[in-house]
């Protein structure tokens, strides 16, 4: 491997930019199409049902025949769109929820390579700005269907996603003033030690806020408005087929995986655990293996609680929602902040 | 009528009791499928659904078809009721026209054809209710399926097959 240590820095860093974006986005791939299984597993449990079985052991080919059903079906678009929007929408619904895992660190370290495609000492407010994009796809949708499910569901889902993207937003400011940076590499650093100096002991509010959230950010029940199955018939995406619709779908649980990493990563003390020397930087490979493999274990666990909730509430009503996210959350994360800047001032 | 609403006390406007409730139902549910696998599709029907097949309850209204009565005789007398009556315009029947068919003597105009597009039966029951014959009933069939939508389209000779002889108290050509 000596070829390597001839090219220059920068060679080297795009060398491997790439080579852990490929990984990253394939890894993010394959995630989609297992939490969709899960997600339909989980469900059919809950449910007394069994879930898809029949494809591989355990269904576990699933994934394979959708994505070649959604491959093959016939991609119909109907007379009545505005078609340029309607083509764009699905592609915007991807892209943000892709470039948001640029900036989680998902492990420590593969020898001298960090885990993370772009170390931003920004890092937050590149995901705010990225994860707010992603309205976008859903009201050029809506709009571009043409029809009144669809509009409504777009309608909703822009004024849910900018309430609560206000209250998501200050809920994360104390856990930057106790850390000091906005790199989440940093956050992930300040919360290594030990189990109490995860986030989530610390900022028990703020992390109760950000979860609430995320759930309406990634659209997930009680906070479906936008696609509300039983008023809407799915919403913004009625219009859509084959592989448009699919590419809704993969955007939706891209956003889950990422707001579940955004969680692990803020609140849980990303890819470390506070034992057996798991919370300092791998040394070696295999430790470094480890590390991912512990990342992703915290996404599991996340990932299976926002498929459980799903199965727990009915969903909230519209002034409800809207309610909570301004009138509750706003203030309370307004209020944590200001506790938190006295507490920290005080012990200054 | 108006219904008096609850007061929420504050303990359940936190909406954590009902975190709780929702909890305990759904783990509840998820343990008896996952881990002693008991679903509603073996306690109900005894198995899954391509092999064991949902035995449905009496008066099911599956596909319709058309019967004979017990001299074998095909009850229809294309009236086209049935055909006027049907809210998708499934049913299409082609009468004998007025020398009738020459095979059933005494009969009177049996359809030549009498075709059902089981894509466009919606199982409304309207055809069964309007015949004045009782020459079409509703069977328990709920699973109909083929390659084609020609395939869909069940002609006389299908439906007759199908609905089978149906054992009627009243033999209304025995003495013509």
């Amino acid at each position: 491997m000596s070829w390597i240590d001839n090219l220059s820095p920068t060679a080297q860093g795009v060398l491997f930019s790439i080579i852990k974006i490929i990984c990253v986005v394939v890894g993010l791939l394959t995630m989609f199409a297992y939490a969709v299984w899960l997600e339909r597993r989980v469900s059919a449990f809950i449910q007394d049902r069994v879930g898809p079985n029949r494809v591989g052991p355990f269904g576990l080919l699933q994934p394979v025949a959708d994505g070649i059903k959604a491959l093959l079906k016939e991609d119909f678009t109907p007379a009545h769109v505005r078609k340029a929007y309607f083509w764009l929408a699905p592609a915007i619904a991807v892209i943000p929820a892709l470039l948001v895992m640029a900036v989680i660190p998902f492990g420590s370290n593969l020898g001298r390579e960090k885990m993370v495609i772009a170390d931003l000492n920004v890092g937050i407010l590149y995901t705010f700005g990225i994860v707010s994009l992603g309205v976008y796809s859903i009201v050029l949708a809506g709009y571009a269907a043409n029809s009144k499910y669809p509009f409504l569901g777009g309608i909703r889902s822009s004024a849910q996603m900018i309430s609560y993207e206000i209250a998501m937003g200050m809920s994360v400011i104390p856990v930057f003033m106790l850390v000091g940076s906005l790199n989440l590499g940093q956050v992930i650093a300040y919360q290594a030690p030990g189990i109490f100096g995860w986030l989530v002991f610390k900022q028990p509010l703020a992390f109760v806020i950000f979860l609430v959230a995320a759930f309406a950010e990634t659209k997930r029940t009680p906070f479906d408005l936008p696609e509300a199955e039983q008023e809407l018939a799915g919403g913004y995406n009625v219009e859509y087929s084959s592989m448009k619709f699919a590419l809704f779908f993969m955007g939706e649980y891209i956003n889950v995986i990422a707001s579940s990493a955004m969680m692990v990563t803020l609140f849980f003390g990303g890819w470390t655990l506070p034992f057996a020397g798991l919370n300092q930087p791998a040394g070696t490979i295999a430790q470094g293996l480890a590390h991912i493999g512990i990342f992703l274990a915290k996404v599991f666990v996340f990932l299976v609680v926002i498929i459980w909730v799903r199965w727990m509430w009915p969903r909230f009503r519209y002034d409800q929602l809207m309610d909570l996210g301004w009138r509750r959350f706003v203030p309370l994360a307004l209020a944590n902040i200001l506790v938190t800047a006295l507490v920290l001032w005080a012990k200054a | 009528m108006i219904v008096q609403r609850k007061e929420l006390t504050f303990w359940e406007r936190l909406y954590l009791p009902a975190i709780l409730g929702g909890l305990k139902v759904t783990w509840r549910h998820f343990r008896k499928t996952f881990f002693k696998g008991q679903t509603a599709a073996k306690e109900l029907a005894g198995g899954f659904y391509p092999e064991t097949k949902w035995v449905v309850a009496e008066g099911y209204r599956g596909a319709p078809y058309l019967v004979r009565d017990p001299d074998g005789r095909t009850k229809c007398v294309s009236c086209q009721l049935c055909e006027f009556v049907c809210p998708p315009k499934a049913i299409r029947i082609t009468p004998p026209g007025p020398e009738g068919s020459p095979q059933v003597g005494n009969v009177e105009k049996e359809p030549r054809e009498f075709e059902i597009d089981m894509l466009r039966c919606i199982f409304c029951g309207y055809c069964q209710e309007v015949c004045p014959e009782e020459a079409i009933f509703l069977m328990k069939d709920y699973s109909l399926n083929g390659f084609t939508r020609q395939e869909m389209i069940y002609n006389k000779e299908k439906l007759l097959s199908l609905g089978g002889v149906h054992n009627d108290q009243i033999h209304k050509w025995k003495k013509k």
